[in-house]
């Protein structure tokens, strides 16, 4: 499934919106989350998982065909931990 | 760094604040969202939702894993995990601003004997 078929699903059932609202909600959503994201704020959404962000320390790797040491910069990565329910729902349905 | 959490009632705030809904329809939109990709994972399909990232199924064989209060070894019985793979878009934009050179740090990180614990508080299950 993808983002237009989402928002398709969701206007089929609020057929008193317009297709375009449904549009701008189903972004709101996910642009919540990810602004959220950027201050470092954590997403909880019960039954469905958490989001959350995390921190990778700057560190020396390595050119793999060289075997130069390269820096890398430290960085942070969003993480997505799912929850109870859902990972049950993937398991016995 | 960002001690808040946000939860369903931020996000269907949000719907109030930018689209002009109703409150209660608001959360309801939001839970049906939610829903909806629960359901499509539930039903084994990928859920792609492009500038956020995709939610993918995985399949995981049996392996012997360990009783880590004991030590026995047990089975671990083949199942579906969920993995969520963030967006470039998501990536660059958690990473815009804020971010220090390897170089200094790593500098002051091969001097350290002792680093301040970085642990962030243990997240808790949902």
């Amino acid at each position: 499934m993808i983002k237009s078929e989402l928002i398709q699903k969701i206007a089929a059932a609020n057929p008193h919106l317009y297709h375009r609202d449904v549009e701008r909600i189903v972004n709101v959503v996910f642009d919540e989350i990810v602004d959220a994201l950027v201050r470092r704020d954590r997403v909880e959404l019960r039954g469905f998982g958490a989001f959350t962000v995390k921190h990778r320390a700057a560190r020396f790797g390595r050119n793999p065909r060289t075997g130069a040491a390269v820096p890398v910069d430290e960085k942070f990565v969003p993480f997505f931990k799912t929850g109870k329910e859902l990972r049950d729902r993937l398991n016995n349905s | 760094m960002g001690g808040k959490t946000l939860t369903r009632a931020d996000l269907a705030e949000a719907v109030v604040r930018k689209v002009g809904l109703p409150r209660n329809e608001s959360q309801d939109l939001v839970e049906l969202i939610l829903s909806e990709i629960s359901i499509t994972l539930a039903a084994g399909e990928s859920v792609k939702l492009s500038s956020f990232g995709s939610f993918g199924i995985r399949e995981k064989g049996e392996r012997v894993g360990r009783n880590p209060k004991t030590g026995k070894e047990v089975p671990i019985t083949p199942r579906r995990v969920l993995v969520f793979r963030p967006s470039n878009v998501m990536k660059e934009r958690i990473n815009a601003g804020g971010k220090r050179k390897a170089a200094q740090t790593a500098e002051t990180a091969s001097a350290k004997t002792s680093r301040p614990a970085r642990k962030a508080p243990a997240t808790r299950q949902v």
